[in-house]
């Protein structure tokens, strides 16, 4: 290892990269016994230069990113290497001197823009307290210069935006907010760590031109931190693969998309939605054969399994001095899912389809209009009547980890809805949970394991299997592969597709990512604050949209500008 | 907001009138009233019954339960808590003459816990030697679990008796106040010192604190700029049960060092069966309850801008 001498001087010539890390190593101290995370990784940043790290959970990247910036969690703890920026060796600042670093010279942008700002501070000063702390402003100038700063990251009104609270903006606007923060002091390096995989997918290009744009003006280099190979391939100069703490590839990026060396590399393009679009089955014509358990006489007649007509939606908001307020979530929406199909109902977040799913679903119900399931009218269902409806559809969540009890274990979530149901005997319930767990793919000796010792991807598996353990004829997939990376995304999204394929299931697929939309789905219905905006077969919504928003929403699936469909 | 206030008002209306008849309830169900323990005084001199049963007729101690409590209740809604058996002066009087020296007593004892309290906290959290920061963090048990007037006895002792630095006992000046704060604010201390220390420590895991570091904050503007009045708001929450162990503190810290003040009056009306003294109390205490609780609701919005009073109020 050649440590690079400090210097105080101005950069050497242009060759000298700005930011060069080398033989990197990170380890955690994890039950007393340190294990590495980061397994010596080495590579460069030049000046101006967009540079995307890309791999899956896990595989070391925002531990590198971390590392670069010296913001390593307690328990973690860089074991060799080094980091020179602008030709100074980082490794041998002090705490104090850290702290001219950070923020002046290298600036983050965080992962999830949600909890990234002090919730009881107006976001004016937050913005200015990046130009304060380096003493590069005095504290009016720079509470002047936030409201600039504010309005170049696109934040309208930024005047009076700015002595408002975080609360008050939304998940794509606190973001905007940050990357203001970030390039305040004008850093010569921002870092910006999955800066957009909480958000929707028509934020998130917003979010990625605004950082594009603004570092290009600045001539600020950028370490993008990504799962999705798709961003990667939309923004970034250069590509990093990572995998497993190693740096598996790396190189221009369209050499490492054109012509990846390395198997892992083409193994996460094959999973980025947007650079391989492709079907993960066929698409269902009509009925599909009649769903086990369908009474015999329901005739060939193609009565959808679902239809919901002139669904309406109010919400009652807290009352303000200007009298009761209300808030139109569902505004007119008919709709039907036919058995064996996959209806995808799109839309951002806001547009109301997760209150569509909850009135379909019968969790909530519906201020006017009708939901009928198989002929029969759910909205009028109760008690008994209403739980045996029940459990003909079944649901699985965004949240992989807030939907499963922490102290069940994997065999017991399965389990309980047999449980609540009174199916079958204690060793009955037993074989069929093994045969749920064969049918998602998990080795049987993950029933005895807690959601804990899982991975999110593991996770979702058990919630799928929980759903099938009744055999129903419908599973609304809410959100239910956003929160997974790219590449257990696809793994998910085969399982769907295959138990569908098996079981002639409907499946109503809700979701803010067209990409994925395309892969699953037979229908698209397109969705805007509470409004059904336009519906019809897949491939014509995608190829032919008629609506302006859906236009947009296409356009917005990263990758896809690179490699056209 | 003014609908919200009164809605809050009614509800501490309803909670002084719930206390005041449960204590009255107590007091009648407890064996002796007032003039049998006046009349059981000595021994020797036993008093003449024929007196016993005149004074009892002269409180009103001979009619019955409902009577006794529907002239009680008309007239504690007029302030009037009736006259003390004791020694003959109104009970609100009673009560009034010594409220001052403990509401000293409770805000000084008060102030110096969270001075106290918060110092550790930030001791704990600030210090960056992890043998230094568990010593620090293994103080609030210990000054939980220490009995309040064993506290006391160990001030007393050492300060008074052995340095003779403060005044063993009496209300004489802020001299005679320092010894009784302390041993009220030290178990209060330890209260607040465990709440904020641990949401100290949570506010410091939040994305938003990393966020500032990228910043380039020092631990500093990190602790005082941001973090501290973040994790101030769930201790805040609490404010109402301190206060509460205040009172009861005072009880014990004033009895050690001999103080005039409510909770030296409550032990001596309670052990006399004063119950128009222990009335005004009990109901003085609810009060101070119901107007910390309604207090901390109208600050939360105040310090935590993402909570609307209004929009709770109907919520």
């Amino acid at each position: 290892m050649t440590a690079a001498p400090v210097q105080d001087g101005p950069p050497t010539g242009a060759a000298e990269p700005l930011l060069k890390v080398e033989g990197l190593r990170v380890s955690y101290l994890v039950d007393g016994a340190a294990r590495e995370a980061v397994h010596g990784v080495s590579f460069e940043i030049n000046a101006g230069e967009v540079v995307a790290i890309v791999g899956e959970s896990g595989s070391g990247k925002t531990t590198t990113a971390h590392a670069i910036i010296n913001l390593l969690p307690g328990n973690a703890r860089t074991e060799s290497g080094s980091v020179v920026f602008a030709g100074a060796d980082l490794s041998r600042l002090t705490r104090k001197e850290w702290q001219g670093v950070r923020g002046k010279d290298i600036g983050l942008i965080p992962q999830d823009p949600t909890a990234s700002l002090d919730p009881l501070q107006k976001v004016g000063p937050q913005v200015a307290e990046a130009l304060t702390i380096h003493r590069l402003q005095p504290k009016k100038a720079a509470r002047r210069d936030a409201v600039r700063l504010l309005a170049e990251s696109g934040i309208h009104d930024a005047e009076s935006r700015a002595r408002q609270y975080p609360h008050q903006f939304s998940g794509g606007m606190r973001q905007r907010v940050l990357i203001a923060t970030a390039l305040a002091a004008r850093p010569r390096l921002v870092i910006a760590d999955e800066p957009t995989s909480a958000l929707d997918v028509t934020v998130q290009r917003q979010i990625l031109d605004n950082i594009a744009a603004l570092t290009a003006e600045r001539g600020t280099a950028v370490l993008l931190i990504t799962h999705d190979l798709g961003v990667a391939a939309d923004r970034a100069d250069r590509i990093i693969v990572m995998r497993r703490g190693e740096i598996v590839e790396q190189g221009p990026a369209p050499e490492v998309l054109g012509s990846p060396r390395h198997a892992y590399t083409r193994q996460l393009i094959a999973a980025a939605p947007g650079l391989s679009p492709k079907r993960l089955r066929p698409v269902v014509a009509a009925v599909a054969g009649p769903a086990t358990g369908a009474p015999a006489g329901s005739g060939p007649a193609a009565r959808p399994l679902v239809e919901a007509q002139n669904l309406r939606k109010v919400f009652h908001l807290p009352r303000t001095a200007n009298g009761p307020r209300t808030l139109t979530a569902v505004n007119d929406v008919s709709l039907e899912i036919l058995r064996g199909e996959t209806l995808a109902l799109v839309g951002e977040s806001g547009s109301g389809k997760s209150t569509v799913a909850r009135l379909l679903l019968r969790l909530d119900k519906p201020t006017g209009g009708s939901v009928t399931f198989d002929g029969e009218d759910l909205t009028a269902a109760r008690g008994e009547r209403l739980r045996q409806l029940r459990r003909r559809f079944q649901v699985v969540f965004q949240s992989p980890y807030a939907s499963l009890d922490p102290r069940f274990t994997v065999a017991d979530s399965v389990a309980e809805p047999l449980r609540a149901f009174g199916e079958g005997t204690p060793s009955e319930r037993r074989a069929r949970v093994a045969a749920l767990l064969d049918a998602v793919h998990l080795p049987a000796d993950y029933g005895r394991r807690h959601p804990a010792e899982l991975s999110g991807g593991q996770r979702q598996r058990v919630a799928i299997a929980r759903a099938l353990a009744l055999r129903p004829e419908l599973v609304v997939l809410d959100e239910a592969v956003s929160a997974l990376d790219v590449s257990v995304q696809a793994q998910i999204l085969a399982l769907l597709a295959e138990l569908q394929a098996q079981d002639g299931l409907s499946y109503l697929f809700i979701s803010h990512d067209l990409a994925v939309v395309q892969q699953i789905s037979d229908r698209v219905a397109v969705m805007r604050g509470g409004e059904l905006l336009e519906a019809g077969a897949t491939e014509s919504v995608l190829e032919r949209p008629e609506h302006g928003y859906t236009q947009e929403l296409i356009s917005a699936v990263p990758g896809r500008r690179k490699l056209q469909v | 907001m003014i609908r919200y206030v009164g809605r809050r008002l009614l509800q501490g209306a309803f909670v002084l009138w719930a206390a005041y008849t449960v204590s009255f309830l107590i007091l009648y169900l407890l064996p002796g009233d007032a003039v049998s323990i006046m009349a059981s005084g000595d021994e020797q001199n036993a008093v003449d019954p024929a007196l016993v049963a005149k004074l009892r007729s002269e409180y009103g101690l001979d009619r019955p339960l409902h009577e006794q409590y529907v002239i009680a209740l008309f007239k504690a809604l007029q302030l009037d808590f009736g006259v003390s058996i004791k020694n003959g002066v109104a009970a609100t009087q009673a009560v009034g003459e010594v409220l001052p020296e403990t509401i000293k007593l409770a805000a000084a004892g008060f102030a110096l816990a969270v001075l106290l309290g918060s110092a550790l906290a930030i001791a704990a959290s600030f210090s960056r030697n992890r043998w230094v920061r568990q010593l620090v963090a293994a103080l609030p048990p210990l000054g939980i679990a220490v009995p309040t007037f064993w506290i006391g006895l160990l001030l007393l002792q050492f300060f008074s008796f052995r340095l003779r630095l403060f005044p063993a006992l009496g209300n004489d000046g802020a001299q005679s106040l320092v010894l009784p704060a302390l041993t009220l604010a030290i178990p209060t201390s330890a209260v607040i010192a465990q709440l904020l220390t641990r949401s100290l420590h949570q506010t410091l895991g939040e994305p938003y604190i990393e966020q500032i570091r990228a910043k380039g904050a020092s631990d500093a503007l990190i602790h005082f700029g941001h973090a501290l009045r973040n994790a101030a708001i769930p201790t805040l929450t609490m404010l109402g049960i301190l206060v509460g162990n205040l009172l009861a503190g005072a009880v014990v810290s004033e009895t050690v060092f001999s103080r005039t003040g409510i909770g030296r009056l409550t032990v001596t009306a309670v052990n006399s069966r004063d119950i128009p003294v222990v009335q005004t109390l009990v109901v003085l205490a609810a009060a101070i309850f119901v107007i910390t609780s309604l207090v901390v609701d109208l600050i939360y919005p105040l310090v935590d801008p993402r909570i609307n009073t209004a929009a709770r109020a109907t919520a």
